[in-house]
């Protein structure tokens, strides 16, 4: 790293660095960590649109973009550029502060949460104990957008899809978290990098295998959280138009497309930490690759290839399955979901209790 | 002025407007976000007692559960602020008496020197590494996991309650049991029926 950069101008910005106060240093170090990861995020959410339109395209039989700049990788900033330039229209009948406040209120905790989601193992914004619980609250919050802008809007279509986004993301919540209480007795912390390291050691010691049904449990729901085909029914444009954001335009729907690839890359983020060891490499610890090398080594990009396969998974799902009904939705999330993930943890409890299997070092 | 103090008095300021938004709020809508508001602040002046714990579990269960469940009521009901605001002279005694409680007994805790509050001894700071949480939850699933238990019975009682009062079964659904619908197979649903053709 250092040799990219000449020798005078490090020396100049170290000596710069070494005035600034233990605050300062502080302040400014995790300013820039916070807008680097930001841009970061939205940059994927951006080449996510156009990795969704291949891949869906490719499973129908298209060619998908391809018009824009080589292999169509412009196709991104050209949608940004039109919905940029394009006018926000405001119903007359609405309320017109929190229909203007409601896309702001979905991207905010989305991008609040990366906060605490460890990319490397130095590499976190916040390294804070209780993480777990913050990303929890933090998704619970982000249905306030989607509530706020169907009752705002002050239209049938747009307050339907409220209605069923909220009754669904409060179902599938209690899942979620019964999913996560499995994971944090695993790794024995609510901290996301001590969840990680728990699960270090090569592909047998993730928690995928143990904790298959709460793996399953949580990206399912994930799915039905950030409400993905094929529990898109809040937008369900066969039967209630675009759902809650039927009358927004402009910037104030590109933002809630933002939030919504937003929260997929942040819960396939959040899968991959969890259940598939974040940053570890799935083949640590196998002697004959060779002493240390890119394969066995921890690292970002690691993550990043597990965050790719899950927002593959979010497309594979939406291209193959068709959308759920909305009381068999309810269905899978009260009375399938949260009974599956109960059972899982007394059973996890009791594995642990009797010293067996991976968890034989836990109890007491 | 310390910044941890400028942070209190930054939450303070907007919790109490928030609180004072809660009651004068025409709109119930509006009501319920400053609720929102409320709560979300008061989690974080918990998070300057260092309480990180409690204040999380506000967010998460206040604001993301239980006003995303009040909101959904209030959107729903059709509410006449007309008809609303006819029984307030009738409530006003009853609603005094009960204010007039509540500020007695916030005015009761105010005099902390009649509590012998200054011989008490302050708690030990925590050690590098504590867990809030972890302490918790080993305070409430050992010493004190009965009290606890009662409490999740009394809760899980409500609840059952509440369902069994409300639920009614209605007759015009046309619900098919998933299991049936997987295990239904082509023979059930098709009939192949050969036909001689007719010749003319």
């Amino acid at each position: 790293m250092t040799s990219l950069i000449p020798d005078f101008i490090m020396e100049r910005w170290l000596s710069f660095w070494d005035v600034l106060t233990p605050l300062t240093q502080f302040l400014v170090g995790k300013t820039f960590l916070i807008v680097f990861v930001t841009v970061c995020v939205i940059l994927t959410v951006a080449f996510t649109t156009y990795f969704e339109r291949k891949v869906i395209g490719f499973m129908q039989g298209r060619v998908g973009p391809n018009r824009v700049g080589p292999l169509g990788l412009g196709q991104p900033f050209a949608d940004v550029i039109k919905l940029l330039i394009k006018e926000i229209v405001v119903p007359q009948k609405s309320n017109r502060f929190l229909f203007l406040v409601a896309p702001l209120l979905s991207i905010v905790p989305a991008l609040a949460t990366w906060a605490v989601i460890p990319l490397t193992d130095t590499l976190v914004i916040a390294d804070i104990n209780a993480g777990l619980l913050y990303v929890l609250a933090l998704t619970s919050v982000g249905v306030y957008g989607v509530i706020l802008a169907g009752w705002a809007t002050n239209s049938k279509y747009a307050f339907l899809g409220a209605m069923r986004s909220a009754a669904q993301i409060v179902a599938y919540e209690i899942a979620m978290g019964f999913a996560l209480v499995g994971v944090l007795m695993a790794g024995g912390s609510l901290n996301l990098g001590e969840i990680t390291r728990a699960q270090a050691g090569g592909v047998s010691h993730w928690f995928i295998l143990p904790l298959l049904p709460l793996f399953l449990v949580y990206f399912i729901s994930g799915v039905a959280e950030t409400n993905r085909a094929p529990f898109d029914v809040a937008e369900g444009e066969s039967e209630i138009v675009a759902g809650f954001h039927v009358e927004y335009s402009g910037v104030a729907f590109a933002i809630f497309f933002l939030a919504e690839y937003a929260n997929m890359v942040l819960i396939s983020a959040l899968t991959s930490i969890f259940f598939l060891g974040g940053w570890a490499s799935p083949f640590e610890g196998w002697s004959f690759l060779g002493e240390s090398n890119l394969l066995r080594d921890p690292g970002f990009f690691w993550l990043a290839a597990k965050i790719s396969f899950f927002i593959f998974v979010f497309f594979w799902l939406r291209a193959t399955f068709p959308r759920y009904r909305y009381d068999q939705i309810m269905r899978l999330g009260w009375k399938v979901f949260i009974p599956v993930t109960i059972v899982w943890i007394v059973v996890e409890a009791v594995m642990a209790w009797l010293q067996v299997g991976p968890w034989s070092g836990l109890a007491g | 002025m310390e910044f941890k103090t400028f942070v209190f008095y930054f939450l303070s300021v907007i919790l109490v407007a928030a609180s004072l938004r809660v009651i004068t709020a025409r709109n119930p809508v509006h009501a319920a976000l400053f609720l929102v508001l409320a709560f979300f602040t008061a989690s974080g002046v918990w998070l300057l007692l260092q309480a990180e714990f409690l204040a999380i579990t506000l967010v998460l269960v206040y604001v993301g559960a239980v006003m995303v469940l009040f909101l959904f009521v209030v959107m729903m009901l059709d509410i006449n602020l007309e008809r609303m605001r006819q029984g307030f002279w009738n409530n006003l005694i009853p609603g005094l008496v009960v204010g007039g409680l509540i500020l007695a007994e916030m005015v009761l805790v105010l005099g902390a020197k009649y509590f012998n509050l200054e011989n008490a001894p302050n708690p030990p700071a925590p050690e590098a590494g504590y867990s809030n949480t972890k302490e918790l939850g080993r305070l409430i699933y050992t010493d004190y996991v009965y009290p606890f238990e009662l409490a999740a019975v009394v809760l899980l009682v409500a609840m059952i309650a509440a369902i069994a009062l409300t639920m009614r079964k209605r007759k015009d659904v046309k619900w098919v049991d998933p299991a049936a619908q997987i295990a239904v197979k082509r023979s059930d649903r098709v009939r192949m029926v050969s036909m001689p053709v007719d010749k003319e």
